[in-house]
């Protein structure tokens, strides 16, 4: 496949889309935020924003569902749910590649106790690991003995590990009161539309009732049924985060919809992600051409979607046998070879321990973030960059640049230092790109940022990020990423105003569709 | 009339083992197999075969005609 094509994005599209997108947003502004009940803008960034409490205290520490957690903790998924009951054109499970990260791909399946065991030697080896999820690679309440016996198990032996499920939803109305039994205090539901006719592009067929149903007549049943389970949840106070795949020409403005359906439901957190689509994945959507979004269009319809309902912009969309922390995946030191040989002892104390030492440190960021904001405050100013930042994790600017895999991407205005997105840069594994190549994609992934925080960086990426426009920053090396980017906007800000430099906005962006390489 | 998994395309998704109604499906070398003893194609049982409606890879639940009932006579 020719990589580059597939990431270039054609900018002169777009435009016009965007447009529509941006009207979306003023009409769903309008009228989600009457009676000055809008929410701040932080969401699911780092503080409790305007969360209520009972939420926030069960939300904290969850690395997928707290922008500022997944720094510290970590998640791991267990593939015991291989069957699916739907298909998706944006799925083909057949595929495995050990550098491919997207979800339902995985290497190995395992048993419900071997899923355990997994779980108690990667609790013990990674004591940040506070995050147990079932994640398919099938639909786990298409597997529901198996999905439920994974979760009795862990819930018996390991009480601390908090219990997730991602489902399509087709099943969801049946077992939420399992999901109750076990303690299961976040769900995550996969809904692209709540139209049966855009659903009916997006879901060629369903297994229900022991029926194969298609077309409009399936999109309607798996959308009343991902409705009714929703409902079901949310009265009994499990927590419900809403995913949705964003596919250009088929649900990209739809989604506004759908952003007011789950609201009205009681999700409590909504996922925008882009497609992930390449004809050597062998989906429907790869082997058609469909286009993944860009980074401005991905963008644009997620600050649409934030009027009222936290938006989760921090996904990594990883693997169903995923472990570490968001955007590492350490699953290859966790075979079932390896596990089963391994003597488990869980050690509930230490993890404690070290829990409270990473506490110690987010406190400290967040103290670090005031004080630099405090300085911001009085300045005012409607200009609004967007900076990368290569950081290997605990909120610091601490990765090289020639090393980073991904890049976060804040944007920097006077309101302070917001986390809006990450980028992957990493080479996708077929392999073929030199070195030259390899910046050119990085320029591309971030060709929307005015500047880049590194730890380190060379002389010859330095000079090509700069004939780019892109400022390359490592004076902040190994300090607070939203402290050093204040700090840097503010000096920014004071060029812009003594006429040193003059504010241009960047270009798009492109959202890299490639794998995340977990071997370092 | 029993149906037959090929192998080369299936899964291993374990999708279609549950939803056999005479538990005629189990996993046999990294696939699954059916036994075509046990096989009714779900007549009187379903409106279509379980194992057609559920597997993912089309094509790869089919009728086995290299069974003797199958072949033009000798």
């Amino acid at each position: 496949m020719d990589a580059s094509a597939q990431s270039e994005v054609s900018n002169g599209g777009n435009v016009a889309e965007i447009g529509e997108i941006m009207q979306n947003i003023a009409e769903h502004k309008g009228c989600g935020t009457s009676g000055g009940s809008g929410k701040a803008s932080c969401g699911s960034q780092a503080g409790q924003g305007d969360l209520p409490t009972e939420i926030w205290e069960k939300v904290k520490n969850h690395p997928c569902y707290s922008e500022e957690a997944h720094h510290h903790y970590a998640r791991m998924h267990v593939a015991v749910a291989p069957a699916c009951n739907i298909q998706c054109n944006y799925c083909n499970r057949k595929y495995d590649c050990a550098n491919e990260s997207r979800p339902g791909v995985v290497s190995e399946k395992l048993t419900p106790e071997q899923a355990a065991k997994k779980v108690l030697a990667v609790a013990s080896t990674i004591p940040q690991m506070t995050v147990l999820g079932i994640a398919g690679p099938g639909d786990p309440l298409a597997n529901p003995e198996k999905t439920f016996k994974t979760f009795e198990l862990i819930y018996n032996t390991a009480p601390d590990i908090k219990l997730c499920l991602s489902t399509n939803g087709l099943m969801l109305p049946d077992h939420v009161d399992t999901i109750a039994k076990y303690n299961v205090d976040h769900v995550t539901i996969t809904i692209n539309m709540v139209d049966p006719e855009i659903g009916a592009k997006i879901y060629p067929w369903i297994f229900y009732k022991h029926k194969r149903y298609t077309g409009y007549e399936a999109a309607k049943i798996l959308t009343d049924r991902q409705l009714q389970g929703l409902e079901m949840l949310t009265e009994r106070g499990i927590l419900c985060k809403v995913n949705s795949v964003m596919i250009p020409g088929i649900n990209d403005k739809h989604l506004v919809e759908v952003n007011k359906a789950v609201k009205s439901r009681g999700a409590f957190l909504h996922n925008i992600m882009p497609l992930i689509s390449a004809p050597e994945h062998g989906t429907v959507f790869g082997l058609n051409g469909q286009r993944g979004p860009s980074a401005q269009e991905l963008k644009a319809l997620q600050d649409s979607c934030e009027g009222e309902m936290n938006m989760m912009r921090h996904c990594r969309q990883c693997r169903a046998d995923a472990v570490g922390l968001l955007g590492e995946d350490r699953s290859a030191e966790f075979t079932t070879e390896k596990i089963m040989a391994m003597e488990v002892k869980y050690d509930a104390e230490t993890r404690k321990a070290y829990q409270e030492k990473v506490e110690e440190e987010r406190v400290a960021k967040v103290v670090a973030k005031q004080e630099e904001l405090a300085e911001l405050a009085g300045a005012s100013s409607d200009i609004k960059v967007l900076a990368a930042v290569a950081t290997k994790g605990s909120g610091l600017i601490n990765e090289h640049f020639g090393h980073a895999k991904e890049f976060q991407v804040y944007e920097l205005s006077t309101a302070g230092a917001k986390f809006v997105g990450h980028r992957r840069v990493d080479l996708y594994c077929q392999g073929g790109y030199g070195e030259e190549d390899s910046l050119q994609t990085i320029i591309r992934a971030i060709n929307d940022c005015h500047a880049v925080f590194v730890a380190k960086i060379g002389g010859c990426p330095k000079g090509d990020l700069i004939n780019a426009g892109i400022e390359p920053v490592d004076q902040y090396a190994h300090e607070f990423i939203e402290k050093s980017a204040i700090a840097w906007f503010k000096v920014y800000l004071d060029k812009v105003n003594s006429g040193e430099i003059e504010h241009v906005e960047r270009g798009d962006a492109a959202i890299r569709q490639g794998a995340l390489i977990s071997a370092a | 009339m029993p149906f037959k998994i090929i192998a080369s395309q299936c899964t291993s998704c374990s999708a279609c083992e549950p939803e056999c109604p005479n538990v005629a499906i189990r996993e046999k070398g990294g696939t699954f197999v059916i036994d075509p003893k046990k096989c009714t194609e779900c007549l009187g049982h379903f409106d279509e075969p379980q194992c057609v409606a559920v597997c993912p890879v089309d094509n790869t639940c089919v009728i086995d005609t290299s069974l003797p009932r199958y072949q033009a006579p000798a």
